[in-house]
C-alpha cells in the first residue's frame, strides 16, 4: 500500500516537467531583482572607472554606510511589505518612527542632563524605553488595524489619518523640542553595524513566518481572494488586525535605532520612509494588489534602492536629482508589476 | 411537514430579506438521506441565497434550519463545515496566488504542533493528501505547486471541487459548477457527482442546464420570485414542466411547495 502510493506518486511527479513544458521552470522573481541589483551596481562601477577613476564595488566604507542608511527603513519595508501583501497599504509608519523615537527617548534620557522630560525618571534600564517605545507602535498599528477591520474603510485613508495624528503627537509630545541626552545601553543600539543586524534578524524571523506559518498563509491568501479567504473560515478581520499592529511594531523599532543611533530625537524624523519602505517592497516584487512578495524581495529591494542613492552619492550628482530618479523607479516597479499580472493573466 | 427518519436536512419557513427586498420567502425544503437534488429557478430566484445560510455565509431573517440532529443556526461558514457542510461557490473562492494544497486546506492547514497563528504548517501532508484526492477526481494536474491562478477552468473547478470532497462530509452544495467550463471539462465535474452519489453523500446542486439535472439527480426543486413553486421527482417529469414551473406558466404542483 504504502509502496504504492510511493510509485503512483513518484510517477506523477515524473510526469510533470513533461506536460507543462518551459511554464514550470519559471525563475522565482527574487532573481530577476536580483539581477537588477547586480546590473545597476556593475553600471555604477563602470561609471565610477570613467568618471571617478576608482571602484564602485570595492569599498567597504561606501557599502557599510549604504547597508546602513537602508536597514532602518529595512526594519519598516519588512512590516509593510505584509501589509501589501494582504492589498493593504501603511502610509504611517514613517509618523510612527517619529513619535516613537520623541516618546522612548523621554523614558531613556540621563540624570545628568538637566532638562529632561521626566526628570524623576531618568536612568531607567533600556528595557523600559524600549517597551514604550514598542507600545506606541503596536497602539498605533492596532489602531490601524481596528479601523481598516471593522470600519472597512481603505487601508489607505486609515493610515493617511495615522500617518497626520502619530507626527502630530510627535511635535506635541515636547511641543517640538528635540529629546537627548540618552543612557548609554539606549545609545548602544544603534551603535556602528546594529541596525544592520537587527535588520537581518527581523528579516529572517518574517521571511520564515511568511513562508512557513498559518500566518503566513492566511496573509498570502486574504490578499489574493478576500471572499474566498472568508468563506474558507479564515477570520479576516483579526487576521488584519495583527498584520498591522506587527507592521505599527516594527516602525516604532525602526524608530527606536533612529533615535539611538543619533543620539537624539526630533519629532521630524522618519519623514518619509512610509514610501521608501513601500518603494523597497515594490521594487522586491511585492504586488500592489496583494497576494504576492516576499521578505527576500524586500530585502532585494532594499539594496536596489541603497546602491541608487549611494551610487548617485559617488558620482556626486545633485541630491535633487536622487528624488527624482526615485519618483521614476517607484512607477516604473508598479508598471512592471500591473504588467507581469496582465502577462499571467493571458497565460492562463 | 411530517417528521422523518430520512431527512437530512430541512428547513422551515426560511426567509431572507434584504432591505426591501424579499430574496426568499418562507422556503421549506428537505433533502434525504444519499439523496441528490437539483435546484432550479431564474436568476433571482432565491437559489443561491438558500444555498448561502445553509452554509453559513448569511444568516436567515426568520425561519429555521435543521442539519441531522436538530436546530443549527451557523455564524460563519467554517461552523458550517464543522458540521459537515461543504460549499462549492460560483465564483470558485479560491486564492489564485496560491497552490493547489494550500487552496484545497485553506483555512484549515494542517500543522506540525499548534502555536496559534505562528504555527508551523505541515506542506509535506498537504502535498500528499492533496494528491490523494485529485487521483480520485481523475484530473490531471502537472505541477500542484503552481499558482492556482496559472491554471484553466477546468482544473479550478476541480480543485474547488476536491476541496469539498476531500474532507468528512455530511452534505456538499454546489453552485452552478459547470457554469464557467468546456464540454469536457463538464464531464469530468459530472463524474465526481456520480462519484458522490454512489458514496452516499447528499448534494444540492445549483444549475441552469437540464440537461445536466436530469441525468444527475434524484429529484428537482424550482424556486421562483423567492419561493418555492415545486418539487419534483426527475424521473416523473420533463423538461416541459420544469420550464413552466421556472417560467410561471404553471403554478405549484406539490405538497411540499407553497401555494402562492
Amino acid at each position: 500500500m504504502l509502496q504504492n502510493l510511493r510509485k503512483s506518486q513518484s510517477s506523477e511527479s515524473d510526469a510533470g516537467p513533461e506536460q507543462s513544458g518551459i511554464r514550470k521552470k519559471k525563475l522565482p522573481h527574487e532573481v530577476n531583482v536580483f539581477i537588477a541589483l547586480v546590473g545597476i551596481a556593475l553600471i555604477f562601477e563602470v561609471f565610477g572607472w570613467f568618471v571617478q577613476g576608482q571602484s564602485f564595488i570595492l569599498n567597504t566604507q561606501r557599502l557599510s554606510i549604504m547597508i546602513l542608511q537602508v536597514s532602518v527603513v529595512g526594519i519598516i519595508a519588512v512590516g509593510v511589505t505584509q501589509v501589501i501583501i494582504t492589498g493593504g497599504i501603511d502610509l504611517s509608519s514613517g509618523s510612527i518612527v517619529g513619535a516613537t523615537a520623541m516618546i522612548a527617548m523621554s523614558f531613556a534620557q540621563v540624570s545628568t542632563y538637566p532638562r529632561a522630560v521626566y526628570p524623576e525618571l531618568t536612568d531607567l534600564p533600556v528595557i523600559i524605553p524600549l517597551a514604550v517605545g514598542l507600545l506606541v507602535g503596536l497602539t498605533a498599528g492596532l489602531i490601524n488595524g481596528l479601523l481598516i477591520a471593522y470600519t472597512k474603510i481603505p487601508p489607505f485613508i486609515a493610515t493617511l489619518g495615522m500617518m497626520v495624528t502619530a507626527r502630530g503627537l510627535a511635535k506635541w509630545y515636547t511641543k517640538g523640542q528635540p529629546v537627548s541626552f540618552p543612557t548609554d545601553s539606549f545609545a548602544a543600539i544603534g551603535v556602528g553595524m546594529r541596525p544592520v543586524l537587527i535588520f537581518l534578524c527581523v528579516a529572517l524571523v518574517f521571511q520564515l513566518i511568511l513562508r512557513f506559518t498559518k500566518y503566513g498563509k492566511h496573509t498570502y491568501a486574504i490578499g489574493s481572494n478576500e471572499e474566498a479567504a472568508r468563506v474558507s473560515g479564515i477570520n479576516v478581520e483579526r487576521h488584519l488586525i495583527l498584520v498591522y499592529t506587527i507592521a505599527g511594531s516594527l516602525a516604532a523599532l525602526a524608530g527606536m535605532v533612529v533615535a539611538a543611533r543619533g543620539l537624539t530625537a526630533q519629532s521630524g524624523m522618519g519623514l518619509m520612509y512610509e514610501l521608501d519602505a513601500i518603494a523597497m517592497a515594490v521594487i522586491g516584487g511585492t504586488s500592489l494588489s496583494g497576494g504576492r512578495g516576499s521578505i527576500i524581495g524586500t530585502t532585494l529591494g532594499m539594496l536596489v534602492f541603497g546602491v541608487i542613492i549611494s551610487g548617485f552619492t559617488f558620482l556626486r550628482l545633485d541630491a535633487y536629482y536622487q528624488e527624482m530618479i526615485k519618483g521614476i523607479i517607484i512607477v516604473a516597479a508598479v508598471v512592471a508589476d500591473l504588467y507581469r499580472q496582465r502577462k499571467r493573466r493571458m497565460e492562463a | 411537514m411530517t417528521e422523518d427518519d430520512d431527512i437530512v436536512l430541512r428547513t422551515d419557513e426560511l426567509t431572507k430579506h434584504y432591505g426591501g427586498v424579499h430574496a426568499l420567502e418562507k422556503a421549506n425544503f428537505f433533502l434525504r438521506k444519499g439523496e441528490h437534488v437539483a435546484i432550479v429557478g431564474d436568476n433571482g430566484a432565491g437559489k443561491s441565497t438558500l444555498v448561502r445560510m445553509i452554509s453559513g455565509v448569511e444568516q436567515p431573517t426568520s425561519g429555521k434550519i435543521y442539519f441531522e440532529n436538530g436546530e443549527v443556526s451557523f455564524a460563519n461558514p467554517i461552523e458550517a463545515k464543522e458540521a459537515g457542510i461543504e460549499t462549492v461557490f460560483q465564483d470558485l473562492a479560491l486564492a489564485d496566488d496560491l497552490d493547489v494544497p494550500s487552496n484545497i486546506f485553506l483555512g484549515r492547514e494542517l500543522r506540525y504542533f499548534n502555536l496559534g497563528p505562528f504555527s508551523i504548517l505541515n506542506e509535506k501532508l498537504m502535498m500528499q493528501k492533496s494528491q490523494d484526492v485529485l487521483r480520485k477526481t481523475g484530473i490531471k494536474i502537472p505541477d500542484l505547486r503552481n499558482a492556482i491562478g496559472n491554471m484553466s477552468g477546468g482544473q479550478r473547478q476541480c480543485v474547488a471541487i476536491s476541496r469539498s470532497a476531500s474532507f468528512v462530509s455530511k452534505l456538499i452544495i454546489m453552485d452552478e459548477p459547470t457554469a464557467a467550463l468546456g464540454v469536457q471539462e463538464t464531464g469530468q465535474v459530472e463524474n465526481i457527482i456520480r462519484g458522490l452519489k454512489k458514496n452516499g453523500v447528499p448534494l444540492i446542486l445549483i444549475s441552469h442546464n437540464l440537461r445536466q439535472v436530469f441525468d444527475l439527480v434524484d429529484k428537482i426543486w424550482v424556486f421562483r420570485h423567492g419561493r418555492v413553486v415545486g418539487a419534483v421527482d426527475a424521473s416523473k417529469t420533463d423538461g416541459n414542466e420544469i420550464v413552466s414551473l421556472i417560467t410561471g406558466v404553471k403554478s405549484a404542483v406539490d405538497s411540499n411547495a407553497n401555494h402562492v
